[in-house]
């Protein structure tokens, strides 16, 4: 199509191709879902972050109110809040992880390393970073 | 508020992204179910108090709670104005993100901060 050369001029207004797109484009195709599943996994993650916060709260005010938060970690509600928040943060780590090799492309000798050889390392350290956090946490003096 | 500061924004974003995928699944499942359901041991109120007072666990913590909050205000940001189609609320959302994320940021160094 070809355009005005002043858009001023013109004696009528171009009316562009442009198809609407449903707001629930993304529930057509599984690639969609997941892109959105993917985009949404960070509302679990600010979820993980309020926890650690609040947590981080009650440890400063006491320990009644430590003992009161961990009371209120183990009603019903919040259990379900942390189920579901764990398998959408498992989601990230793995879609994060597994965009490296998309992000970095090495060659060694002239030939693309493979996607998993890239992918892989990260999930190594990921057990051991784990690991870590676990030992710290319950086994540390 | 455009093009200019979208790359610092990204940088955040992307930080972010690596804490959480490599900090806060352990962190969830220790502290949210594992404990709480009985699977293991929960450490003691003194156990953990004597661990936050280490300078080193508080820089971490510190980590962990701000950069996963830009990660999660970039890609929220994004998944509201393409995957909601809610571009007209643009300045607002905008802001709702990124000043959740400081709140959160200057919450999180205030509490580690002040513990004793």
């Amino acid at each position: 199509m070809q355009q005005p050369k002043s858009p001023l001029y013109t004696e009528y207004h171009p009316r562009w191709y442009r198809p609407r797109v449903s707001v629930y484009w993304w529930l057509g195709q599984s690639q969609y879902l997941k892109f959105i599943l993917r985009e949404l996994s960070s509302v679990f993650v600010a979820i993980a972050v309020v926890m650690t916060l609040l947590q981080l709260r009650a440890l400063r005010g006491g320990p009644e109110a430590y003992a009161r938060f961990q009371h209120q970690l183990q009603t019903p509600l919040v259990i379900t809040v942390s189920v579901i928040s764990l398998f959408f943060v498992v989601f990230h780590t793995i879609t994060w992880f597994n965009l490296t090799p998309r992000a970095m492309t090495v060659r060694l000798r002239g030939k693309r390393i493979p996607e998993w050889l890239i992918a892989a390392p990260n999930y190594a350290a990921w057990v051991v970073v784990s690991g870590a956090v676990s030992w710290l946490v319950l086994r540390w003096h | 508020m455009r093009e200019s500061n979208e790359a610092p924004l990204w940088l955040l974003f992307s930080a972010g992204g690596v804490v959480a995928a490599f900090l806060i699944p352990v962190h969830l499942f220790l502290f949210g179910l594992a404990f709480p359901l009985g699977w293991l041991g929960a450490p003691s109120y003194e156990h953990l108090l004597a661990l936050v007072r280490l300078p080193l666990v508080r820089i971490y913590l510190f980590v962990l709670c701000s950069l996963p909050l830009f990660h999660w205000a970039h890609r929220f940001r994004y998944t509201l104005y393409d995957g909601l189609k809610v571009k007209h609320l643009n300045e607002v959302i905008f802001v709702l993100c990124y000043g959740g994320a400081t709140v959160g940021t200057v919450l999180a160094a205030y509490m580690l901060w002040s513990i004793k």
